[in-house]
C-alpha cells in the first residue's frame, strides 16, 4: 500500500510562500519523479510529505488516512537523502538495522532482515564496515538498505545520485529502477537530471516556483507539453522557441520545435548560416543563425559534415511544431 | 609543510625554540625539582639543579600534616561535578540551538556569552550572602552550583560549535527511521558528538579546577579545593619551600596532563569559535 | 527540520539553561545594585538604610580608587603588551620546522594550566624572594644586590606573573591562526618575488589581526578579574601599590564588611567590563554570521 494524496498543500517560510497549493495523487506502486529548476520547492515538497516540515495549509493523506499532523516516524515512509545521512559511528549492519531497532523488533529478526537486504543490495561483504570505509555507490546502497528493511509504504528520494560520478549514476539508476520493479512500492524521486526523470518515471511532476506546471508520463510531457515552461524544461537540448512573423504564420504567439525535429533539407524554408557545431560521433549539434528568426539548435546525424560559416537550409518535420499563445499555454492542434 | 628548509637554519630555529620553551617552562620544572629536595637544600644560597639528595619526604609530610587528599578530593568533586551538571543542562540547549535554530537563536547565544563577561566581583556580595543564608557557604554543593553557572556559557558555546558541524540530515534520517527525540539524542547525536563532548568536558574540568575567585571567596576549611589550600601557603608556612613545591606539584600535575591533551580544544573553547 | 513538534521540544530543552543563566545574571546583579544604594555593613546588622548614591560618592572619593583604577589599567595593558608581542614572536617561531616541535609546544603551553595560587606562590617565594629566591641567588652569583621585587616593584612583579600565565594562551591562538594561513597564498607571494619580511608584513600580519583582536578582548575580560595572584603575593600592598578595582571591592566587602560600598564598586567594575564586552561580542557575532 502506498497511495499519497496531496490536497491544496501550501508551505511558507516566514511569510514567503514557497509551495503554493499543490494537488496531486500518487497511486500505489507508482514511480513519480519531481523535476523543476533549482529552488522551485522540490525538496520542500518532499519534506512536507515526509513530515520533516509542517504544512502551512492543505491535507496530506497516506493510504486514505489524514497524515498532515503525524510525525515523520508514524507516516510509514522511508527517505534516502542526497548526502546519504548514514550514521557514521555505526557499522553498515547497525545502520541498516537502526529503524528496526527503533521499532523494537527482536534482535534475531533484525539480523534476518538486515542479511536479506544486504544480499539484495550486494552489501554482504561490507556489513561490518563503517560508512567512512565505503565508496560513494556503496554508501548509497546502505542508505537504500536502511530504507527497504522498514518495508515502508513509500520511498522518498531527494537527488540520491547527485554525489556520484557519471558512470556510477547510470548503474545506480538502473538498480533503483530494478528495485522498484521487484518491490512494487511507491517511490517519489526528486531530481534535476532530465535523463533520470525520463528513464525512471511512471509519472513526472514538473514544478516551477512552488506550483505544478504539468503531470504526465515522460512521453506525454515530451510530446504534448502543456505550456512553454514544460516544453522548454523537458527535452535536451532545449526546444527552440520562435516568435514574430514565423510564429504568426502558424497562428501562434510562440512556435516551438525540438532540435531533433528539424531536418537539413536543400529546399527547406529556413535559410541560415552554421555557427558552432558540436560533433559527438552519434549526433551533431548545430547552432544555426536563421535569417529573420534568430539562432536555432539542430540535431543532425553523426555523419553530417557542416562547419562554421556554411550555409544551410532547414525544415521542421511535419506535425512536430508546438504552438503557444501569448500567455505561454499550448494551443490545440 | 612541504617547504624546503636548510638543516642549518632548522638547527638555529630549533635551538632558539627549545631555549625559549625551557625558559618558559622553567618555573614549573624548578617547582618539581624543589619538591624532591630537603628543606635545607631548597633554600641553599647556591641552589643545585640536579645534584642533590633526592627525597620523597615532602610528599609524605604534606599528605600527613595537612589533609591534602581531602582537598584534592574537593577539587575533583567540584571540577568534575560542575562540568557534568553543566553538560547535562547544555547538551539539550546546544541541540536546540544547533538543529532547530530560530530567529532569536543568535541573540540568545550572544546573551549567554554576555553573562560570562560579567566580572565576578560585581556579584560577589550577593552570592556570598545567598550562600551564607542557604547554608551553602563552604560546601562542595555550593561551589558546584556556582561553577556550573560560571562555566555554562562556555559549555553551551563549545557544544554548539561542535554540533553545528554535524549535518542535520542525519538527525532527520533518524527521525524518519522512527527514533523519538530521546533516542535521536541518545543513539545518534551524542555518539557522533563524543569527540566534541569529550573536549568540552576536558576544557571545563581544567577551567573549574583552576578557578580561583569563587573557590577562594566561598570556602573555608571544609570544602576548600586545592586552589584555596595552596593559597593558605602564602602565610609564613610558605617558607617551607620543599613542602610548598610538593603540594604545588601534586595540585598541578593532573591538570598539566589533561591540558596537554586538550591544546586544540582550548583555542576553540576559549575563543567561542572565533578562532579555529 | 522545523516542525511544530520539534520547535516545542527545542523550547523545552533550551529553557533550563536559559532560566538558570537568567537567574544567575539578574538576581545577584539586581541585589548588588540594591545594596549599592544602601548603607549596609555586615558588622552592624539591622542598621541598613537607603542612602541613594552616597556609596558611589564614597567609592569614587576613596583615596584608593584612583590608584586602583590606574593599577587595573596598567596591569591589563602591561600584560596585553607582553603577551601579544611575545605571543606573535613565539607563534612565528613555533610555526617553523623545529625538531621536537610537539615537546616545545607543550613546554610553552604548560603555564596556562597552572592554577593561579600555585604560580603566584612559586614566583613569589621560590623565584622572586629577596633572600631565598633563585633570582636572588643568581644576582649574588653575578655580584649584584638582590632585588626585593614585591617591595620595590609590586605591580610590575604581578604583571610578570600574570603575563607568564597568559603568554601560552596568546601563543596558542596566534599559532592556530598562523597555521590556517593559506600556504598557497604564501607560495604565490614568494613566486611574485616578495621576500620573507614583506610576506610577513603584507600577508601574515593582516591575517593575524583578527586573532590578535580576539586575544586582546578575551584576555581583557579575564585580566580585569585577576584576584588570586594579588591575594597571594602582595595583598594589594604595599599601601595601594598593587590594589586593583577587583581587589579593592574584595577588601571593602569581605574584609571591611562594607557591603554598600563594595557593591557600588562592583557595579563600577561591571560597567568597565561591559565596555570591553561590547566590542568582543561584536567580533564574535560577526563570526557567527559567516
Ligand atoms: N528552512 C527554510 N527557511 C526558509 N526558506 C527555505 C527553507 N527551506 C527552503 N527554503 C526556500 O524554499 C525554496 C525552495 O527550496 P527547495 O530546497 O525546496 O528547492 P529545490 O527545488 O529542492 O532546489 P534544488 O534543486 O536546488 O535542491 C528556496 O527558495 C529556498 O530558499
Ligand atoms: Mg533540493
Amino acid at each position: 500500500m502506498g497511495e499519497i494524496v496531496l490536497s491544496d498543500v501550501r508551505k511558507s517560510f516566514g511569510g514567503v510562500s514557497i509551495i503554493q497549493g499543490i494537488d496531486l495523487t500518487i497511486k500505489d506502486g507508482e514511480f513519480v519523479v519531481f523535476v523543476g529548476p533549482s529552488g522551485c520547492g522540490k525538496s520542500t515538497l518532499l519534506r512536507l510529505i515526509a513530515g520533516l516540515e509542517d504544512t502551512t495549509d492543505g491535507i496530506i493523506a497516506i493510504d486514505g488516512r489524514d497524515a498532515t499532523r503525524l510525525p515523520p516516524a508514524r507516516r510509514g515512509l522511508a527517505m534516502v537523502f542526497q548526502s546519504y545521512a548514514l550514521y557514521p559511528h555505526m557499522s553498515v549492519r547497525k545502520n541498516i538495522a537502526f529503524p528496526l531497532r527503533m521499532a523494537g523488533m527482536p534482535a534475531a529478526e533484525q539480523d534476518r532482515k538486515v542479511e536479506a537486504a544486504a544480499k539484495v543490495l550486494n552489501l554482504t561483504p561490507y556489513l561490518d564496515r563503517r560508512p567512512s570505509q565505503l565508496s560513494g555507490g556503496q554508501r548509497q546502497r546502505v542508505a537504500i538498505g536502511r530504507a527497504i528493511v522498514r518495508e515502508p509504504s513509500a520511498f522518498l528520494f531527494d537527488e540520491p545520485l547527485s554525489n556520484l560520478d557519471a558512470a556510477l549514476r547510470v548503474s545506480m539508476r538502473q538498480e533503483i529502477s530494478e528495485l522498484h520493479q521487484s518491490l512494487k512500492t511507491t517511490m517519489i524521486y526528486v531530481t534535476h537530471d532530465q535523463v533520470e526523470a525520463m528513464t525512471m518515471a511512471d509519472k513526472i511532476v514538473v514544478l516551477n516556483a512552488g506550483r505544478i506546471e504539468q503531470v504526465g508520463s515522460p512521453l506525454e510531457l515530451y510530446k504534448t507539453p502543456a505550456n512553454l515552461f514544460v516544453a522548454g524544461f523537458i527535452g535536451s537540448p532545449k526546444m527552440n522557441f520562435i516568435e514574430g512573423a514565423e510564429a504568426a504564420k502558424h497562428g501562434a504567439h510562440t512556435l516551438g520545435v525540438r532540435p531533433e525535429h528539424i531536418a537539413i533539407a536543400a529546399d527547406g524554408p529556413w535559410k541560415g548560416v552554421v555557427g558552432i557545431s558540436e560533433h559527438l560521433g552519434s549526433d551533431t549539434f548545430l547552432k544555426v543563425q536563421v535569417d529573420g528568426m534568430g539562432p536555432l539548435t539542430v540535431r543532425a546525424g553523426g555523419e553530417v559534415e557542416l562547419h562554421y560559416g556554411d550555409a544551410v537550409s532547414l525544415a521542421a518535420q511535419p506535425g512536430k511544431l508546438h504552438r503557444f499563445d501569448a500567455a505561454g499555454h499550448t494551443l490545440s492542434a | 609543510m612541504a617547504r624546503h628548509v636548510s638543516n642549518s637554519r632548522k638547527a638555529v630555529v630549533t635551538a632558539l625554540a627549545w631555549g625559549i620553551g625551557l625558559l618558559i617552562f622553567f618555573p614549573i620544572l624548578w617547582t618539581i625539582l624543589t619538591s624532591f629536595k630537603t628543606e635545607g637544600e631548597a633554600i641553599n644560597s647556591h641552589p643545585s639543579f640536579l645534584f642533590f639528595d633526592w627525597t620523597l619526604e615532602n610528599y609524605h609530610t604534606v599528605n600527613e600534616r595537612s589533609d591534602y587528599l581531602g582537598h584534592f578530593w574537593n577539587s575533583v568533586v567540584i571540577a568534575v561535578g560542575s562540568t557534568l551538571v553543566g553538560l547535562l543542562i547544555a547538551i539539550p540547549a546546544a541541540w536546540s540551538m544547533a538543529f532547530v535554530p530560530g530567529k532569536r537563536t543568535k541573540d540568545l547565544l550572544m546573551w549567554m556569552l554576555s553573562t560570562k563577561m560579567m566580572p565576578a566581583v560585581g556579584v560577589l556580595v550577593p552570592i556570598y550572602l545567598l550562600a551564607r543564608d542557604t547554608g551553602l557557604l563552604d560546601t562542595k554543593l555550593g561551589l558546584v552550583i556556582v561553577l556550573t553557572l560560571v562555566n555554562l556559557p562556555i559549555i553551551v558555546w563549545m557544544l554548539y560549535t561542535y554540533f553545528k558541524e554535524i549535518p542535520g540530515e542525519i538527525l532527520e534520517a533518524a527521525r524518519m527511521d522512527g527514533a523519538s527525540l530521546g533516542s535521536e539524542i541518545l543513539y545518534v547525536l551524542t555518539p557522533m558528538a563524543v569527540p566534541g563532548i569529550a573536549s568540552t568536558l576536558l576544557l571545563n574540568v581544567i577551567l573549574a579546577w583552576n578557578e580561583s575567585f569563587w573557590t577562594l571567596n566561598l570556602t573555608a576549611a571544609n570544602s576548600a579545593p586545592l586552589t584555596a589550600f595552596i593559597a593558605s601557603y602564602s602565610s609564613p608556612e610558605g617558607l617551607f619551600y620543599a613542602k610548598l613545591s610538593a603540594a604545588s606539584t601534586m595540585a598541578i600535575a593532573p591538570i598539566l596532563i589533561l591540558g596537554w591533551f586538550s591544546q586544540k580544544q582550548l583555542v576553540r573553547g576559549l575563543t567561542f569559535g572565533a578562532v579555529k | 527540520m522545523a516542525t511544530q513538534a520539534s520547535r516545542t521540544a527545542s523550547r523545552l530543552m533550551l529553557s533550563p539553561a536559559v532560566v538558570l543563566l537568567f537567574l544567575w545574571m539578574i538576581v545577584p546583579l539586581g541585589m548588588t545594585i540594591y545594596f549599592s544604594l544602601l548603607r549596609f555593613n555586615l558588622l552592624m546588622p539591622g542598621t541598613e538604610e537607603f542612602t541613594g548614591f552616597e556609596n558611589y560618592f564614597y567609592f569614587f572619593t576613596d583615596p584608593a580608587f584612583w590608584p586602583a583604577l590606574v593599577n587595573t589599567l596598567t596591569l591589563v595593558l602591561g600584560v596585553l603588551v607582553i603577551t601579544v608581542v611575545g605571543g606573535v614572536a613565539l607563534a612565528v617561531l613555533l610555526d617553523q620546522p623545529v625538531w621536537g616541535q610537539g615537546i616545545v609546544r607543550i613546554l610553552v603551553i604548560a603555564p596556562f594550566f597552572v592554577m593561579p595560587s600555585v604560580s603566584a606562590l612559586v614566583w613569589k617565594n621560590m623565584l622572586m624572594n629577596p633572600v631565598n629566591g633563585l633570582f636572588a641567588a643568581i644576582a649574588r652569583g653575578l655580584g649584584l644586590e638582590p632585588i626585593d621585587f614585591f617591595a620595590e616593584a609590586p605591580l610590575a612583579s604581578i604583571i610578570v606573573i600574570v603575563a607568564w600565565q597568559w603568554l601560552p594562551f596568546a601563543t596558542l591562538i596566534l599559532l592556530t591562526a598562523l597555521q590556517s594561513l593559506d600556504r598557497e597564498q604564501m607560495d604565490a607571494a614568494e613566486m611574485d618575488g616578495a621576500g620573507p619580511i614583506r610576506r610577513f608584513v603584507h600577508l601574515t600580519v593582516p591575517h593575524l589581526t583578527r586573532a590578535i583582536t580576539v586575544v586582546v578582548l578575551i584576555q581583557t575580560i579575564f585580566l580585569l578579574s585577576v584576584f588570586a595572584e594579588i591575594l597571594v603575593t602582595t595583598n594589594g600592598g604595599p599601601g595601594t601599590a598593587s590594589t586593583t578595582l577587583t581587589f579593592l571591592v574584595y577588601m571593602q566587602s569581605m574584609l571591611q564588611f562594607d557591603v554598600g560600598l563594595g557593591s557600588a564598586g562592583g557595579i563600577v567594575a561591571v560597567i568597565l567590563a561591559n565596555i570591553v564586552a561590547i566590542f568582543l561580542m561584536r567580533m564574535i557575532g560577526k563570526n557567527l554570521e559567516a
